[in-house]
C-alpha cells in the first residue's frame, strides 16, 4: 500500500539488486559488478521519474504515508519541544499538536497538522483533519509567540478541516477564518512550510505567513483533486485532470507568485530519506527566520499583508 | 417574478424584468410547498407569506432594500485577472466566464454600491449567488478590498452580504489566496474604527463562510440561511449518519453562538440603521430616527469636513437636523424602502 504505482520499475530493479546481494559463491567479483551497475541504472531511473512526475503523481507523493511528518520534524529540528494543549474553551485537538521549542537555539512557537504513522495514531490524529479546537488553540498560541516575541514556524501537512457534524457546531468555518486573521496581524515573524499536503482552507488557516515555502514534491490546493473532479468533471476517474489543472504542485505556485521559495527533496522523495528533507527544511527555516528578524514588527504587519493583496490584483 | 418590478427605476427594470408566462404566475414555496402568486410574493419581498420562508433575491434586489430610499450608487468593479490558471474542465473557464457574463450581464459574481442606510454613509459589498454559484476568485476578492478602501476613504461602513458556495476552483490557490485578502479588507475597515458587519444570506458555505464572513464585528443573518464551512453531503459521505435537524441553518448557528441575530428580510433596514446609528453617533447627539429607523441627518453627515479623523469626529460636527415633515415620511418619494419597510 505504501508502494507507489509509478515507481514500481524502480522497486523491481531494487528487489533484484537485494537478492542479489544474499547470493554468496564463487561468482562474488562479478555479482558485484553487476549490483553496481544494476545500482546505477535504479539510480538513473529513479532520477528521471522524479524529474518528471505528473501533478496527480505529486499528489500521490505528497500523501505518500512514509512522508516525514510533523512530530518527525520535531524530532529533528526542535530541542525542548514542550508540547501545549487545549483551546482554553472546548477541548484539544491532536490532529494539530503545537508547543514551544527551540529551533537552532532561537525559542519559538511551533504547531502544525501530524497524520499519524499507523492506524493507531491516524485515529488518535484524526488523520491531520483538526476541528476548531485545533485552529483556535494555533490562534491562542500565536497570540503568545507575539506576546513574547518569537517566531511562529508551521508545518503544513492535512487534506483539509475535519467535516464533521461537531465541527460545524462549534464554528469551523469561524475558526479557520479567526485563525487566518492572527496570522494576519500577529507583531512576529511566521514561516510556514508545506511538508506534505496543503489541503484548502483548513492548510491556509495557519500558513498565511511571511514566508511560506514548499517542499519539491508537496501539494498545496483549494480542492482535492478527487473532489474537483467529482464535482467538473462529474467523475472522480479524472482526478488525473483535475490535479493538472488545479496548479497544485509546489513548481505551479511558485510560478504563479503564491509561495516564496521551494526546498528540495532528495532524490526519490522526502520517503526515501526523511533525515535529509528534515534538515533541509530546517535550513529553509533559519534562513528565512534570520532574514525576517531584522524587518521591526510593524512593516513585518505591512509586508505580509501587502504580499498576500497582491495575489489577484490585475499584472500580479 | 420578482418584488421590485412593481417600482424599480427603469434601467433595472430591464435587467430584472421577465415576460409573464401563465406558467409562473404561482409558484410553490419550497418551505411549505404552498402556492404564492408572483405578484404578493414580489411584493413580500420574496418571503413566503404563508410560512416566511426566506427565497433568494438578486443582488440589485438587496442594493435596494437595504439603502435609504432604495438609492445607491454602483461603483465600478475593479480589474482583476480573469483566469490565473487558463483553467480548463470539460470546457475551458474562459468560456465558461464568458457566458456567464453575458447571461447575467455581471461581472463577476459581487456588486459595490455606496449610499446611505438610516443616513450613515456605508458601502454595500453584495453577492451574486446566479452567477457561478457565488464562488469566490480574484475578482471577488479584489471587489472586497476595493470595498473595504472605499470605505476607509468615505468614512463608511462596511457591510458585505455573502452568497457562496465557496471558493472558485477554476482558479486554484488564487482563489483560495482570496481568504486572507478579504480578511485583510476587513482589518482595513476595522483599524479606522469603522463598522464591519455581515449579512449572511443563504447559502453562505466554504472558503467565503471561513474568510469574510465570518470575522464581522456584527454577524446578521436572514432566517433560514445555511451557513456553514463543510458542505452537508461532505460531511455525511465522512460521518455516515444522519445530520441533526436544522443542521447549518441560520437558527442554529444563532443558538451555537456564530451569529448575533437572525432578522427577517423586512427587518433589515431598519436593524442596520439602528446599528450604524449606534455604532457611528456615539454620543447620541446626531439622533433624529425617524418612524422607519431611517435618519433624518444624512444631508449633515455627508457633508462632513474633509480633516475629520472618524466618525467619533464626524459625528460631533453633524448639524442635527431637526425632524420635519419635509424629511421624514416622504413616501411618494421611497416608493422602495416605503415597500421594503413595510412590505
Ligand atoms: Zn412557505
Amino acid at each position: 500500500m505504501s508502494n507507489l504505482e509509478f515507481e514500481k520499475p524502480v522497486l523491481e530493479l531494487e528487489a533484484k539488486i537485494a537478492e542479489l546481494r544474499n547470493v554468496t559463491g564463487d561468482d562474488s567479483m562479478n555479482i558485484a559488478d553487476e549490483i553496481t551497475r544494476m545500482q546505477g541504472k535504479a539510480d538513473r531511473l529513479l532520477q528521471q521519474t522524479y524529474s518528471k512526475l505528473t501533478a496527480q503523481q505529486k499528489v500521490q507523493v505528497a500523501r505518500h504515508q512514509d512522508r516525514p511528518h510533523f512530530l518527525d520534524y520535531i524530532d529533528g529540528l526542535i530541542e525542548d519541544f514542550t508540547p501545549l494543549a487545549g483551546d482554553r474553551n472546548f477541548g484539544e485537538d491532536d490532529a494539530l499538536p503545537a508547543g514551544l521549542g527551540r529551533f537552532k537555539g532561537r525559542s519559538c512557537v511551533i504547531l502544525g497538522q501530524e497524520k499519524g504513522n499507523d492506524t493507531e495514531s491516524r485515529i488518535k490524529r484524526n488523520f491531520g483533519m483538526a476541528r476548531p479546537e485545533g485552529y483556535r488553540k494555533a490562534q491562542r498560541l500565536m497570540k503568545m509567540a507575539e506576546q513574547f516575541q518569537i517566531p511562529v514556524i508551521t508545518l503544513v501537512d492535512t487534506a483539509g478541516a475535519y467535516p464533521g457534524v461537531g465541527a460545524e457546531e462549534r464554528g469551523q468555518a469561524e475558526a479557520i477564518a479567526k485563525s487566518i486573521e492572527t496570522c494576519l496581524r500577529v507583531k512576529t515573524p511566521i514561516v510556514s512550510v508545506v511538508i506534505g499536503e496543503g489541503g484548502s482552507g483548513g492548510a491556509i488557516a495557519i500558513a498565511t505567513a511571511d514566508k511560506v515555502y514548499m517542499l519539491e514534491h508537496s501539494i498545496y490546493s483549494v480542492i482535492s483533486p478527487e473532489g474537483c473532479a467529482s464535482i467538473l468533471w462529474r467523475s472522480a476517474e479524472h482526478a488525473n485532470d483535475a490535479a493538472a489543472a488545479l496548479k497544485l504542485t509546489a513548481q505551479d505556485l511558485y510560478q504563479l507568485k503564491l509561495i516564496d521559495g521551494i526546498i528540495a527533496e532528495p532524490v526519490g522523495g522526502a520517503h526515501r530519506k526523511k533525515e535529509e528533507t528534515i534538515a533541509s527544511v530546517g535550513m529553509q527555516i533559519e534562513n528565512a527566520l534570520d532574514d525576517l528578524s531584522n524587518i521591526s514588527s510593524d512593516k513585518l504587519v505591512q509586508q505580509r499583508h501587502q504580499k498576500f493583496l497582491k495575489m489577484g490584483r490585475e499584472a500580479a | 417574478m420578482n418584488w421590485l418590478t412593481n417600482f424599480i427605476r427603469p434601467k433595472i427594470q430591464s435587467i430584472v424584468e421577465q415576460k409573464d408566462v401563465p406558467d409562473n404566475l404561482w409558484q410553490k414555496c419550497p418551505g411549505c410547498e404552498g402556492m404564492l402568486f408572483h405578484r404578493d410574493l414580489s411584493e413580500n419581498m420574496n418571503v413566503c407569506y404563508h410560512c416566511g420562508h426566506h427565497m433568494k433575491i438578486t443582488v440589485q434586489e438587496r442594493m435596494e432594500l437595504l439603502f435609504d430610499d432604495g438609492k445607491y450608487k454602483e461603483l465600478p468593479m475593479p480589474k482583476a485577472p480573469h483566469d490565473p490558471l487558463k483553467f480548463k474542465d470539460r470546457k475551458k473557464y474562459a468560456d465558461r466566464i464568458k457566458e456567464t457574463r453575458q447571461k447575467t450581464g455581471r461581472e463577476d459574481a459581487i456588486m459595490i454600491a455606496e449610499g446611505t442606510i438610516g443616513g450613515s454613509p456605508a458601502i454595500i459589498a453584495g453577492m451574486d449567488f446566479t452567477f457561478m454559484g457565488g464562488s469566490m476568485g480574484a475578482a471577488v476578492g479584489e471587489a472586497i478590498v476595493v470595498a473595504a478602501e472605499q470605505a476607509v476613504a468615505k468614512q463608511a461602513a462596511l457591510i458585505v452580504i455573502p452568497t457562496s458556495g465557496g471558493a472558485r476552483m477554476q482558479e486554484g490557490m488564487v482563489s483560495l489566496m482570496q481568504m486572507p485578502r478579504t480578511i485583510i479588507a476587513a482589518e482595513m475597515v476595522k483599524n479606522e474604527g469603522l463598522p464591519y458587519i455581515v449579512l449572511l444570506t443563504d447559502p453562505t458555505t466554504g472558503g467565503v463562510s471561513a474568510s469574510f464572513a465570518m470575522v464581522g464585528d456584527i454577524h446578521i443573518a436572514e432566517p433560514g440561511t445555511t451557513i456553514g464551512f463543510a458542505g452537508k453531503r461532505v460531511i455525511q459521505e465522512t460521518i455516515r449518519e444522519e445530520l441533526p435537524e436544522g443542521f447549518q441553518t441560520a437558527e442554529y448557528l444563532l443558538e451555537h453562538g456564530m451569529v448575533d441575530m437572525v432578522v427577517e428580510r423586512k427587518e433589515l433596514h431598519e436593524t442596520l440603521a439602528r446599528i450604524l446609528d449606534l455604532l457611528f453617533n456615539r454620543d447620541g447627539s446626531a439622533r433624529a430616527l425617524n418612524d422607519n429607523g431611517s435618519k433624518t441627518s444624512a444631508k449633515g453627515k455627508a457633508a462632513k469636513g474633509k480633516g475629520s479623523k472618524g466618525p467619533r469626529a464626524a459625528a460631533m460636527e453633524v448639524p442635527v437636523i431637526e425632524k420635519t415633515a419635509a424629511n421624514t415620511d416622504a413616501p411618494a418619494e421611497e416608493p422602495i424602502r416605503t415597500a421594503g419597510t413595510k412590505g
